[in-house]
């Protein structure tokens, strides 16, 4: 046996992107010893395609991990060079905050938090092997899994730790491509991490092949913007994090511009789509279908004319500008025919082309919600090596891993939200219930309650989890109580004071352009209607007092749309009974009468925690679901 | 995912033509939904008396009510109040006497109140996770609810006729496309712009909405209760027809004479049979007639055969048959058809041999099974046996004798009101300029509640229809 180096900490982390850091820092802050591997200090927390945090939805999941104590959202507001809110003029629901990153300053920011937190320590390795312990079939406890007692980098030395948490992004046996010109790195031509998979399978997890692609970065000299559409940051700019103070942000932004492809781009793919590897089959991976590359564009929405391109700046002190819309994996000779064609780049420099990266994850099925492998004690993972992609779904997943490990160190519950508490409830449920073919990316037509997942209020929905965690300071939580009071006294007050039919009122409805009133309202009756809110009724409520902003928001969505919020919450309620019958870990699905075979294929499969989320399974019929309900009755009764 | 502790009911006795049945209704609710639908007999208990305040385990006489306070049915309640029930939750049971018709409107209005269709099986279900039922028969139980859903399932799709589920299908297609273009466009409203839109989607719902109307409309069970069975009465001239009419509605509404050709026009009266109204019409006789408003009758008995959910045809036996019988079969079919052999006092010319023998010559599908009854409307012979087999038609026949089917079908109904009260929402937030993203919230309930019409979940239908008719992402 070879002879290395040897210490011994709480927790592995390997891997420093988005979900490593979340996971690490998580795990560090809660006071465990945690080291985090990176193939390249150089690449903590690198964004190495889109140079943007947030947009629909993954802007919710942002806000979320703020709320919990995640870093993400403190990060960005430190980084952006443009801001801007998403579907401001829909519902609440669907506002989402996006801001374009200075690359570069967001990694080098994130890298600073990551060296001066205590008991984190970074790691200049590659992780090959994990280490265990077989079940020990002789213990009392009946338990019969692997349990991770290690992780071994490629130097020899061996880390002994409680838990170890898998966050390897797209480096494992990463191969990009770039039409004939394939090259066996990881993002970026870093290192790829060709060893860990022969360990992993040697554990029995189930490994599989994913795609993704990203565009070309030109030279911003190159390009003539004269020929495209400005596209600037919101005047009023919005933190992510509830932490930072929206005063302190404020700055200039830099602009992004809009063009379109056009027939001629269009033609140049489509007689050279034989040389691109996806279609020349030489792309094995399964790529993602809302992030399609423009030779996808093109072949699936034939009848497209154009496609937009957005070109969007990579940071302040660099000329490299993103070609948002145009991801490709087509040969360096077309890329650079097809990007010509599009107004403003037709003298375009490509300092890096385009390619697609193809990498080793799992199916997600394999993983508890607490992201801890069913068959492997203290194994976690979190990120795209469970299936997902984007930075922010890392993120998200990275600081459940993280928590989660340190939970069952420390013998405490795991965090496991629901769909109806949040998306990262969702995210995580879906990952590991659903048959997920692609990447999978967050929408926000993916949560059923959003109506209740604001981005405007991760606070008052989740500030208490992170407190409880003991990730959020105590001074954060007893803002979120106050914030909640002023909220509910306000409501109730504006329930309360009712208006006459009195001269002042009626004639200030007719200025308004709003129906007189027949009898008496609320005030909040007033601020139902669709001409009114609660700004503009503000002279006829003098006895309201000053609130900030965030206040009369709240007050305001709560009012408007009470009777879908209050319709929501029923469905909730519902939803939750189902997901408080737990199934036993061990059942034994072959023992329960009358399922279907589908059924208990699927049950075995992906063994849900509840019979909740056994609905979800599909192919799990509602009469299953109620055999199931009928079987767990009988076995909870036979074994008191 | 339905839910455990909502208030359910059903018919829990078979749907015998015995007239006598029980609504079981089961849940918190139950005594309050019955209540609000129930009239204690005796003036003073209905003003001072509630089934949620009697005691457990009693019997009350009364009446069911429907929303205009008539009475559809003179019942005993019974009160079961928890954990003393077969479910071991609250329960009433409501036994009616009118007959499986009324029956199904005593269900259907206690529907209305918040209450919702039980599951196949349900009820033992709940028994059982109640502790009502001893654990070694959970297996039992198990295989109750899989074969009953089973079964259910089957009858349900055998029950949908391939016009209704293709309308279904195709409503169903254009609605997860307008949530996906409302989703894409949120996902990515850079690239989607939904303005002008909600003008375009309440055109559509409007139209989805009348199509569902008229699907509620026309099923045809749903449109027999509610407006009852259409009756054509057809025959040559003076056949007897009109004495027919009267016999049945029992009052002296259509002229009766001896010369032939009197019922120019259409008379129409309703008759209330077990329960069930048949809307009983007659028409001029069909002859070949030179006289034009006679001709103007006779034309219009031809358009009514066409739509007639029951053709009462009348033969008299006293006259030979003739081409103007011909005509007649040519009008009707074997499957909504009685055939009367009237003025059976009378010296027969014709036998059922004879009226058989041409129908075999007028080659009517299946016309073997046509119901030959004779009759006598002068002294009211044949009469009994002629509601016997109209019973059977549409009791047995159409809405047969089993009550997992009526259930399904009564679930259709249910769901198709569901998906109405959806698309309302939908057109109210329109009206009431809520944000784009609020429409999708009830297309999305009026989707998912259609495709249990015809047995399909939702999945991931709107995430593929995303990706595959709208091009997103950069």
């Amino acid at each position: 046996m070879e002879m290395g180096w040897k210490t011994e900490v709480d927790v592995c982390v390997v891997g420093a992107g988005h979900a490593g850091c979340e996971a690490a820092l998580a795990c560090a802050r809660l006071g465990l010893e945690t080291v985090i591997f990176t193939v390249s200090i150089d690449s903590i927390a690198l964004m190495p395609c889109n140079p943007n945090i947030g947009g629909t939805s993954k802007g919710h999941l942002v806000r979320e991990l703020d709320a919990l104590g995640g870093e993400m959202g403190k990060n960005i507001d430190k980084t952006f060079i443009q801001s801007k809110m998403l579907n401001a003029s829909k519902g609440p629901a669907v506002h989402s905050l996006r801001a374009q990153a200075d690359k570069a300053d967001y990694s080098r920011a994130m890298r600073k938090v990551l060296e001066n937190q205590d008991h984190l320590t970074i790691k200049q390795a590659e992780v090959c092997e994990l280490l265990w312990e077989e079940p020990d079939n002789g213990s009392d406890s009946g338990e019969k899994k692997k349990r991770i007692i290690g992780v071994k980098t490629f130097t020899g030395a061996v880390y002994e730790c409680k838990a170890v948490v898998l966050c390897t992004g797209t480096y494992l046996r990463a191969r990009c491509l770039c039409g004939e010109a394939i090259t066996y790195t990881g993002p970026n031509g870093l290192q790829a991490a060709n060893h860990l998979t022969d360990s992993l399978k040697k554990m029995g997890i189930e490994m599989r092949r994913f795609k993704t692609g990203t565009p070309a970065r030109m030279d911003k000299r190159s390009l003539d913007f004269t020929k495209m559409e400005e596209q600037k940051g919101d005047e009023r700019i919005i933190p992510f994090s509830f932490s930072t103070d929206p005063e302190t942000i404020q700055k200039d932004q830099v602009s992004c511009y809009l063009t379109y492809t056009n027939e001629k781009t269009h033609k140049i793919i489509r007689a050279n789509l034989d040389r691109s590897p996806i279609y020349a089959g030489i792309i094995e991976g399964t790529g993602p279908r809302y992030c399609p590359s423009i030779e996808d564009k093109v072949v699936k929405f034939a009848d497209k004319e154009r496609h937009q391109v957005f070109i969007e700046p990579e940071g302040l002190h660099t000329n490299e500008m993103y070609v948002s819309g145009m991801s490709s994996s087509l040969p360096e000779d077309v890329q650079i025919a097809m990007y010509r064609t599009v107004p403003g780049l037709e003298h375009c420099k490509i300092v890096r082309n385009a390619y697609a990266i193809e990498y080793d994850c799992i199916n997600a099925r394999q993983l508890k919600p607490s992201l801890e492998f069913r068959e492997v004690d203290g194994l976690f993972s979190g990120g795209q090596f469970n299936g997902s992609s984007g930075y922010e779904e890392a993120a998200a997943q990275g600081l459940v891993a993280g928590v989660n490990a340190a939970m069952k160190i420390l013998g405490r519950e795991p965090l496991i939200m629901d769909r109806s508490e949040s998306y990262i409830g969702v995210l995580i449920d879906d990952l590991v219930t659903k048959d997920n073919r692609e990447p999978y990316r967050m929408m926000t037509s993916r949560a059923e309650y959003r109506l209740l997942l604001r981005q405007d209020n991760a606070d008052l929905r989740l500030r208490r989890r992170g407190y409880e965690i003991g990730l959020v300071t105590e001074k954060q939580y007893q803002e979120v109580l106050e914030k909640e009071r002023l909220i509910k006294g306000e409501i109730e007050r504006l329930k309360s004071v009712k208006v006459g039919t009195n001269h002042v009122i009626q004639d200030f409805l007719k200025k308004m352009n709003s129906a007189p009133l027949k009898t008496a309202v609320s005030l909040s009756e007033l601020i139902c209607r669709p001409e009114l809110d609660y700004e503009k009724i503000a002279e006829i409520d003098p006895s309201r007092t000053p609130l900030p902003s965030e206040i009369i928001e709240q007050v305001e969505i709560e009012i408007k749309y009470e009777g879908y919020i209050a319709r929501q919450m029923r469905q909730v309620e519902q939803y939750r009974k189902m997901e408080k019958k737990k199934i036993p870990e061990n059942l034994d699905y072959d023992e329960v009468p009358s399922l279907r075979l589908e059924a208990r294929q699927k049950l075995k499969l992906f063994r849900p925690i509840s019979v909740g989320q056994a609905s979800r399974i599909s192919g799990v019929s509602p009469a299953d679901v109620s055999v199931l309900l009928v079987y767990l009755e009988h076995y909870n009764n036979s074994r008191k | 995912m339905r839910m455990e502790t909502e208030t359910i009911a059903a018919i829990a006795t078979g749907m015998t033509e015995a007239g006598i049945g029980i609504v079981r209704v089961s849940g918190d609710d139950a005594m309050n939904a019955v209540d609000s639908i129930f009239k204690f007999s005796g003036e003073k208990k209905q003003l001072s008396k509630q089934l949620s305040s009697v005691r457990s385990h009693t019997i009350h006489h009364g009446y069911i009510v429907d929303e205009n306070e008539e009475i559809l049915d003179e019942v005993m309640v019974t009160v079961m109040k928890a954990p003393n029930s077969y479910t071991g939750e609250n329960t009433v049971e409501i036994n009616c006497h009118g007959g499986p018709f009324v029956l199904r409107r005593v269900l259907e209005e206690v529907l209305k109140k918040n209450v919702r269709l039980a599951e196949p099986g349900e009820f033992t279900k709940r028994a059982f996770l109640n502790g009502k039922m001893d654990l070694s028969r959970a297996e039992a139980v198990m295989d109750l609810i899989q074969s009953r859903n089973e079964w259910a399932r089957k009858a349900s799709v055998k029950q949908l006729r391939g016009s209704l589920a293709e309308i279904i299908k195709r409503e169903r297609s254009e609605i997860i496309n307008e949530i996906a273009f409302i989703e894409s466009a949120l996902d990515d409203p850079e690239n989607y712009s939904l303005v002008g839109y909600p003008e375009k989607l309440f055109g559509k719902v409007e139209n989805w909405e009348k199509e569902i109307k008229q699907l509620i409309d026309s099923a045809d069970c749903g449109r027999l209760l509610k407006e009852g069975i259409d009756t054509v009465i057809l025959g040559k001239p003076n056949v007897g027809k009109s004495s027919l009419l009267n016999l049945m509605t029992g009052e002296d509404r259509a002229i009766v004479t001896e010369m032939a050709g009197t019922t120019r026009d259409v008379l129409q009266e309703s008759v209330l049979l077990h329960g069930i109204s048949l809307n009983l019409m007659d028409t001029a006789g069909i002859r070949s007639t030179e006289d034009a408003v006679e001709k103007i009758g006779v034309k219009k008995a031809r358009n009514l055969a066409k739509n007639a959910d029951l053709i009462l045809y009348v033969v008299d036996v006293s006259v030979p048959l003739d081409e103007n019988d011909r005509e007649i079969l040519s009008l009707i079919s074997s499957e909504n058809t009685i055939l009367l052999l009237n003025k059976s006092d009378l010296n027969a010319m014709v036998e059922e041999k004879d009226i058989r023998e041409m129908i075999a010559e007028a080659n009517l599908p299946q016309g073997d099974h046509i119901c030959v009854i004779k009759t006598c409307t002068l002294n009211h012979t044949g009469m009994e046996e002629l509601e016997q087999k109209i019973l059977e038609m549409f009791f047995l026949g159409k809405i047969r004798n089993d009550d997992e089917v009526t259930i399904t079908n009564l679930r259709h109904k249910e769901a198709l009101e569901d998906v109405c009260f959806s698309f309302n929402n939908v057109k109210k937030s329109i009206e009431d300029q809520l944000p784009e993203d609020f429409f999708s919230i009830d297309l999305m309930g009026a989707y998912a509640t259609l495709g249990t019409v015809i047995g399909e979940e939702v999945g991931e239908d709107l995430v593929n229809e995303i990706f595959s008719k709208f091009c997103m992402g950069k």
